[in-house]
């Protein structure tokens, strides 16, 4: 049997802990569900900490074990919680290598889920980080991209923010880009959107359209391979770039990025201008399949 | 107990700190710093003791200091040429001219910088100590001893019964608000309410010096009454009439006190002098 995402993490943080790499940092770690089931059953003895629920201190608690280079996970069980958890991360541990020289690297594992969970915690708030200098954000959705991940940062010097979603807990597959052929279109997928993608791509190709994907994990730095660039430069339509953030954030932000790179419109999607509800009718999720769907044939065919 | 012999090597180090800040003060004026500068005067006897006694100690403590640092950087051996450079934004300064007066850094004295963020010295400080059990000493203001992360922090410290020691060096002033108009509470009840050791007392290094056979065996905090002489930031008096402890025990010294601050008075202009741009 493959390997979940969920099962992957797990057996990091185990080893990250018993290799004594440093410690894992958080509020309610060792709570009924593990967090989503990522956690391995170990206490503080162990060095898996349970910090008070003071968020804003907590976040300066993790970046205090930064500078003792004993590389910390801090994790934040839901990204909303971030607006808390992160001024000391961004404005100490980010800029310490740069004013002070300095090290300070963390492994912010951050967790967005959506659905039913009010205005405050769901979805990804990777944009949160994404202005400010000195963060790597990632989003990895599949074991090998999250094995990849930890391990360059074993080697870095900076803060990673690793924006996950519990939605890609269970995921064992790996994804691929697609930019062979001229396309009319091309998707750019990042985080949870990218499942979603996949199927609004299989099903606009069954229509008879040519749809392009690629798949996003390195959204801070954020560069387009050649050969991206060139496949977008020879569609006729440019790309949709999707995100589980709100528009006005890192999307409309790359999007600006790859129209300059390639000359050619960047749609954007992802959370609605709004708060999202508790109920079904007022929740705010991020663009489902036939969402994408209904706007690239929209694009396509203005 | 605080024997004469000790006094005056605390005298000696208060006086660097003082002439440092009394020449700088000059240096603002004149134009020669051109950004925000945040002078210490008044205030050198907290860290200078506290750096005496650690001495006695064989303790290096990790040092996590406030805003107002120069004193706390000197005092504990921080590099006097590279502050001077770091007060003319060049590249050979402290933090090779980005952090400025109030983020001074040092590993050779185990001097984490602050990063503007008032308080935040606090959690980080706290974190380090956590992970690391080292003897820490984290600076603090009357002030920021107010932001709610710094509670937090002191909270933590004390349920992990961590080697730390919180100084508060209180002035009474967040730039001109008095401490009664912001709040109807003490820093040391405070600290005694989280179950740790929280003590109140002045710059008198007699009284400081007390505390030396107890601190880093438990978190511990030490509210000291200060004085700032100088303005919240700049080159300037808010007046003349603020209480001087300098003058007191240079007074008390005699011609010694005069003569230790005379010579570091030549010293320091001439450190100036020569990496002044």
């Amino acid at each position: 049997m493959e390997k979940t995402l969920r099962l992957t993490i797990k057996e990091i943080v185990r080893s990250h802990l018993k290799k004594k790499i440093g410690k894992v940092f958080g509020q309610c770690l060792t709570a009924v569900g593990w967090v989503g089931g990522t956690l391995p059953e170990l206490y503080e003895k162990d060095g898996m900490v349970e910090l008070s629920m003071a968020d804003v201190a907590g976040g300066g608690f993790a970046v205090g074990a930064a500078l003792m280079n004993t590389r910390p996970i801090y994790v934040i069980r839901y990204q909303g919680f971030n607006w808390y958890n992160a001024p000391m991360i961004l404005n100490y541990a980010c800029k310490s290598m740069e004013i002070w020289k300095q090290p300070c690297p963390i492994f912010v594992r951050s967790i967005a889920m959506e659905g039913g969970i009010g205005p405050v915690a769901g979805s990804s708030h990777h944009s949160l980080y994404f202005r400010m200098p000195g963060i790597k954000i990632v989003s990895p959705m599949s074991p090998k991209e999250y094995i990849k991940i930890y391990q360059k940062f074993l080697s870095d010097k900076d803060v990673y923010y690793v924006s996950e979603h519990r939605g890609s807990y269970n995921n064992t597959s790996e994804f691929k880009n697609d930019i062979k052929e001229k396309k009319q279109l091309i998707i750019i997928a990042i985080s949870i959107t990218r499942f979603e993608a996949e199927k609004a791509k299989k099903n606009l190709e069954k229509q008879g359209y040519k749809i392009g994907i690629i798949h996003v994990v390195w959204i801070k730095p954020f560069k387009l391979k050649k050969n991206e660039i060139n496949a977008i430069k020879k569609t006729k339509h440019g790309c949709i770039l999707l995100d589980d953030d709100y528009v006005d954030g890192i999307a409309n932000a790359l999007g600006n990025k790859i129209n300059l790179d390639t000359g050619k419109k960047v749609h954007t999607m992802g959370l609605k201008d709004k708060s999202a509800g508790f109920s079904k009718r007022t929740d705010n999720l991020p663009p489902n399949a036939k969402e994408i769907e209904k706007k690239i044939k929209k694009i396509i065919s203005d | 107990m605080l024997n004469k012999k000790k006094l005056i090597k605390i005298f000696k180090t208060a006086s660097l700190c003082r002439n440092f800040e009394k020449i700088t003060f000059k240096k603002i004026q004149e134009k020669i710093i051109k950004f925000p500068v945040y002078l210490s005067a008044g205030q050198e006897f907290i860290a200078s003791s506290l750096s005496q006694m650690t001495s006695e100690l064989r303790v290096k403590p990790m040092i996590f200091a406030q805003h107002r640092c120069h004193s706390t950087y000197l005092a504990f051996g921080g590099n006097m040429k590279k502050l001077i450079n770091e007060l003319q934004g060049n590249i050979s300064g402290a933090t090779f001219g980005i952090g400025g007066s109030a983020s001074l850094h040092s590993k050779e004295i185990n001097m984490y910088g602050h990063d503007g963020h008032m308080g935040t010295q606090g959690p980080i400080g706290v974190g380090a100590c956590f992970v690391s059990r080292k003897p820490t000493i984290v600076f603090l203001g009357d002030a920021s001893a107010e932001e709610d992360y710094v509670l937090a922090a002191l909270g933590w410290a004390s349920t992990k019964k961590l080697p730390i020691l919180f100084v508060v060096e209180d002035n009474n002033l967040s730039i001109l608000t008095k401490k009664k108009v912001r709040r109807n509470w003490e820093m040391s009840d405070v600290a005694k309410s989280f179950k740790m050791g929280g003590y109140q007392l002045d710059d008198n290094p007699k009284n400081i010096y007390r505390f030396k056979e107890k601190i880093f065996k438990k978190p511990m905090l030490l509210n000291i009454n200060t004085h700032r002489l100088f303005w919240h930031a700049g080159a300037g008096q808010d007046s003349y009439k603020t209480f001087d402890r300098y003058k007191i025990i240079k007074k008390k010294l005699g011609i010694l006190g005069n003569k230790i601050d005379q010579e570091n008075f030549i010293r320091i202009n001439k450190l100036w002098k020569k990496h002044s741009d």
